[in-house]
């Protein structure tokens, strides 16, 4: 089970200072956060935001350009954010004091950073967008972003990045936004430790937290994501590495992505939300060491494959989920070494699906195990364990003497009269499924562990 | 006070008899079995979450039924005692119930807590079982009392309580799914719910789905179920519907009781 | 004192008692005697509250019962088997026996000394014998000194000792002024116990006699053969009556025939008023 405390470091990953321009001390805060668990990330930049304040009192001097660095005051000189981007040569570093600022539709143009102390907020007071940048290596952190409007034409968001390269967007707070952070045809930036909520009730009315469209080698990690449309939305994003994200209590999805080939999600959690996770239309993608937990409700998953395919999912924790993986029309996918357990289904496979293999996962205690809507099997079932498993192994080679049938009779009953699924665990039933594992008639044939596991695979 | 007073010797006597100790070390054997087969504290409660669902109906309303048809010159006895009728009732009813509520629960928590299963997360779960296993032993030996209470004749009574018991702990899921394949065409949420708590063992067995399948339950697609089981309400009604399997045939033995010719 | 007016119970379609009246003074015993099934037990239930009468009313004592239990303090109630709880010892079983009573005054455990039942108050009821059942029944129902003793088959089972040891008990309790109530097969103790003599037939009374009277009023010398010749005269007026009644019934009932128990078929009547 360690394996899902996701305690560890931050791995070199693909995302270097190389292609990034940040200051030195962004890179050793990022390590620094990410070292600590989950629950500090939000605190290492209020300190360090903290540290700054403290500094800039020491050496305030007066406002103006050429210096690198322009503080931004609510009690002026300089009081607005607006008239800093202006005034900013490019490469200066605006210093944004704690205080409201009420702005909106800020765009910056020219390679800047902007650094919150004490979290300054902007806010949007429910109109426009907030902040929209079209250039390079711009950084934007230890900012809150509050209240953009709600549109249901425009995609209002807090921080919008547009075909720009080597952004940093690190350490900010995003507050009932419709959209939070929105990259659109961006390379090569990085979104981290972004505290995002928002308190939708509405799918309609509500945005996404992180949505990247078309982009690529897109680096999203330690950011938590509440209340939005989707937590992490992907469309069109080649390369993502997404990791050590939290994203709970959304409307819609904690992760959602199509047409995003090459990704590599892993380490994150995923809870709470309305329908769970989907993924679809993209090839080639790991899912590693991921949480998907208690994504409950009529059409909740823990993980929906739509058309994936030759993609690796392991080492992922799946519990009390309605379904914990739902499988259409993907193939060739390795579920390998993840544990299952305590959901409605645990894999709901449909005909569709070809040439998937799973194997030394750990289906524990969930309604059913497996579930399928056809009579044939295409999919390989080996060396998994079995809670259901009442089987023996009398040459103690460690796993079971008779094969392990995962279908249950029951399964396709409610499959075909959901009115039926009140009589869960009636002895009824139980008979049912007993006579169904004697003499199979209805359940496909070939569904079968040849080798079930004894005992669970230690992950 | 008699109450107590009877309640006090029926408790001695039957803590000695050996179907009390049957039935707890049954429960022992089968906790203690599953958990050096099994393993996880919440695999031995699914496991005996069947084993109580048929068990505990079929030894109350059975031992209830021979418990009352033995007791019978005894009860007469009592009665002729200065002891009131009610207070003997309910001193024969506790004095019954007792201890097959306790036996199960200890043949349960003993090897549960020497396995460590009580310290898991798994305490909560077992907790409810044995709460829900106690709830099906009351209501199984008020419907054996008043079974017994209405037959005067041994065999009837015995054999109409084993005949209960198998409908109720059977045959009934078997009908709910026939009603359900052959009206598969007509919105059937709410009729399939007020069937199940027409039946103390399917209440039993919502009580703890409620518990332990609510995953499978929330994916259910129907609003019906869903706000039955997604909310409070369905335990809550459940519950008080159990209750009134406890009160209604209760009160019926009371009754009889009250106006029967020893 | 005991006091019975128009007692009326019927099990289903069987009339179990028919207007029974009866008064049963203090200081005598008094023997209820019958064939199976003619309504003893029955009428001795009544009394006891383990029967609800149909109709009718039973004082005991002044208190006309109605469902209320505390009359029963005063009452010591010997059934024909006993049966206590099989794994409760037979202290444990007085014991209970005090403690639902209130454990008052004067608890009267001569009888254990009488019956040698000291050695048997550690064992279990289920291993006790037949007659030992019944030592221990008895003990229970003289141990609290009440005023009215049901005795239902007292001596059956017993060794002839405690039989004795038991009929002494009686007789010493009639001495005292109690009420003694007596059921029995073997009509020699009726006759050497009992004061006076109720016989119920079809749940009716057929004669209630003092136990003299039926000696000297058909002179003979044992109650058996009293019995036997009263019940042959209450038979041929039966027969005269039948004659002119309307309406017959054919129910089975059995009677006594030479001092045993054997079964015959007797005709009633219903109309009998």
């Amino acid at each position: 089970m360690k394996i899902f405390n996701s305690t560890r470091s931050v791995p070199s990953g693909r995302w270097s200072p190389g292609m990034l321009h940040p200051l030195p001390c962004s890179r050793q805060r990022l390590q620094h956060s990410s070292a600590k668990k989950r629950s500090t990330v939000g605190l290492a930049p209020f300190f360090f935001g903290l540290l700054f304040m403290l500094t800039a009192i020491a050496t305030e001097a007066p406002a103006g350009t050429g210096s690198g660095e322009l503080v931004v005051r609510p009690q002026g000189p300089v009081a607005s954010i607006a008239e800093a981007i202006e005034l900013a040569e490019p490469g200066t570093t605006i210093r944004i004091m704690a205080g409201t600022y009420n702005e909106r539709e800020l765009v910056i143009s020219k390679k800047l950073t902007l650094t919150g102390e004490g979290f300054p907020v902007i806010d949007a007071r429910n109109e426009g967008f907030i902040l929209k940048v079209l250039a390079d290596s711009v950084q934007i952190r230890g900012i809150e972003f509050r209240n953009t409007g709600v549109s249901y034409t425009r995609d209002h968001a807090a921080l919008l990045v547009e075909d720009a390269n080597g952004v940093v967007i690190d350490g900010n707070r995003f507050t009932d936004n419709f959209f939070a952070i929105y990259l659109a045809t961006v390379r090569g930036s990085l979104v981290a430790n972004n505290h995002i909520t928002a308190s939708g009730t509405r799918e309609a009315s509500s945005g996404n937290g992180i949505h990247l469209w078309s982009t690529w080698d897109i680096e999203v990690t330690g950011n938590t994501i509440r209340g939005h449309r989707d937590g992490i939305y992907l469309e069109f994003a080649k390369g993502a590495l997404i990791y050590e994200n939290v994203s709970n209590g959304n409307l819609r999805y904690g992760l959602h992505f199509m047409f995003s080939d090459d990704s590599h999600y892993h380490d994150n959690t995923f809870s709470n939300n309305g329908a769970g996770v989907a993924v679809m239309y993209s090839k080639n993608v790991k899912m590693t060491g991921n949480r998907f937990v208690e994504n409950w409700g009529p059409a909740a998953y823990g993980l929906l494959l739509k058309d994936i395919s030759d993609s690796q999912i392991s080492g992922n924790l799946f519990r009390d989920n309605t379904i914990a993986i739902h499988s259409e029309g993907s193939n060739r996918i390795a579920v390998k070494n993840n544990h299952i357990i305590r959901n409605g289904w645990g894999v709901k496979v449909m005909a569709n699906s070809q040439n998937n293999v799973f194997s030394s996962n750990n289906f524990i205690e969930n309604t059913f195990d497996v579930a399928t809507n056809s009579r044939r099997n295409y999919n390989t079932f080996e060396g998994n364990y079995w809670s259901r498993y009442d089987g023996y192994d009398l040459d103690q080679t460690g796993t079971g003497d008779v094969p392990h049938r995962p279908v249950r009779l029951y399964s396709l009953i409610v499959e075909q009269n959901p009115a039926s699924l009140i009589l869960i665990r009636s002895f009824f039933i139980d008979l049912l499924d007993l006579a169904e594992r004697i003499m199979p008639t209805l359940t496909p044939e070939t569904l079968i562990d040849e080798k079930p596991l004894m005992k669970e695979v230690n992950l | 006070m008699n109450t107590l007073k009877i309640i006090k010797y029926q408790l001695q006597d039957v803590i000695r008899s050996r179907w009390i100790i049957f039935y707890t070390l049954f429960f022992w054997l089968i906790t203690d079995a599953l958990f050096r087969f099994g393993g996880s504290g919440e695999h031995v409660i699914l496991s005996l979450m069947n084993v109580v669902l048929i068990v505990i109906p079929l030894v109350s309303i059975v031992l209830g039924a021979m418990y009352l048809y033995n007791s019978r010159e005894y009860i007469e006895l009592l009665l002729s005692q200065p002891i009131t009728r009610s207070s003997l009732f309910s001193g024969l009813y506790a004095g019954l119930t007792i201890p097959l509520a306790s036996g199960f629960a200890l043949g349960i928590l003993v090897p549960f807590a020497y396995h460590g299963g009580l310290t898991s997360e798994a305490a909560a779960g077992v907790l409810f079982l044995v709460f829900v296993g106690i709830l099906l032993t009351v209501v199984f030996t008020a419907l054996a009392f008043s079974i017994a209470l209405r037959f005067e004749d041994k065999i009837k009574g015995l054999g109409l309580s084993l005949v209960l018991w198998l409908f109720f702990a059977v045959i009934y899921d078997g009908l709910i799914l026939f009603i359900i394949f052959l009206f598969s065409y007509y919105p059937l949420q709410n009729p399939v719910i007020a069937l199940t708590m027409l039946n103390p063992v399917d209440l039993a067995r919502i009580l703890l789905m409620l518990n332990f399948d609510i995953s499978a339950l929330m994916g259910f697609t129907g609003a019906v179920f869903q706000r039955f089981f997604g909310s409070g309400f369905g335990m809550a009604v459940s519950l008080g519907v159990m209750l009134l399997w406890l009160a209604i045939p209760l009160s019926v033995a009371f009754r009889v009781f009250l106006r029967k010719d020893f | 004192m005991i006091t019975i007016s128009n007692l009326q119970k019927s099990y289903g379609r069987l009339n179990v008692l028919k207007s029974i009246e009866l008064e049963i003074g203090d200081g005598a015993v008094t023997a209820v005697l019958g064939p199976n099934g003619a309504g003893k037990t029955t009428l001795i239930k009544a009394i006891l509250g383990l029967v609800k009468p149909d109709s009718g009313s039973i004082h005991v004592n002044g208190t006309r019962l109605n469902g209320n239990s505390e009359y029963r303090r005063d009452i010591g109630y010997m059934p024909q088997t006993a049966r206590y709880p099989e794994n409760l010892t037979v202290q444990e079983i007085i014991d209970m026996v005090k403690d639902i009573r209130g454990n008052g005054p004067g608890t009267d455990e001569e009888l254990i000394g009488s019956f040698r039942l000291g050695s048997e108050l550690g064992k279990k009821f289920k291993t006790l014998s037949g007659g030992n059942r019944q030592k221990v029944s008895a003990v229970v129902a003289f141990l609290f000194n009440p005023g009215i003793i049901f005795l239902d088959e007292p001596t059956a089972g017993l060794d002839p000792i405690s039989s004795s040891k038991l009929k002494d008990k009686i007789i010493a309790e009639r001495e005292k002024g109690k009420t003694v109530i007596l059921t029995s097969h073997i009509l020699s103790e009726v006759q050497e116990l009992a004061d006076r003599v109720v016989y119920i037939l079809e749940g009716r009374i057929a004669f209630d006699k003092p136990m003299q009277y039926l000696l000297d009023h058909t002179g003979e010398t044992t109650l058996e053969r009293a019995v036997a010749q009263m019940i042959q005269r209450s038979e041929s007026l039966q027969a005269d009556e039948k004659e002119s009644a309307t309406q017959v019934n054919n129910e089975k009932a059995t009677h006594f025939t030479n001092g045993r128990e054997a079964a015959g078929v007797k005709p009633a009547t219903e109309a009998n008023a």
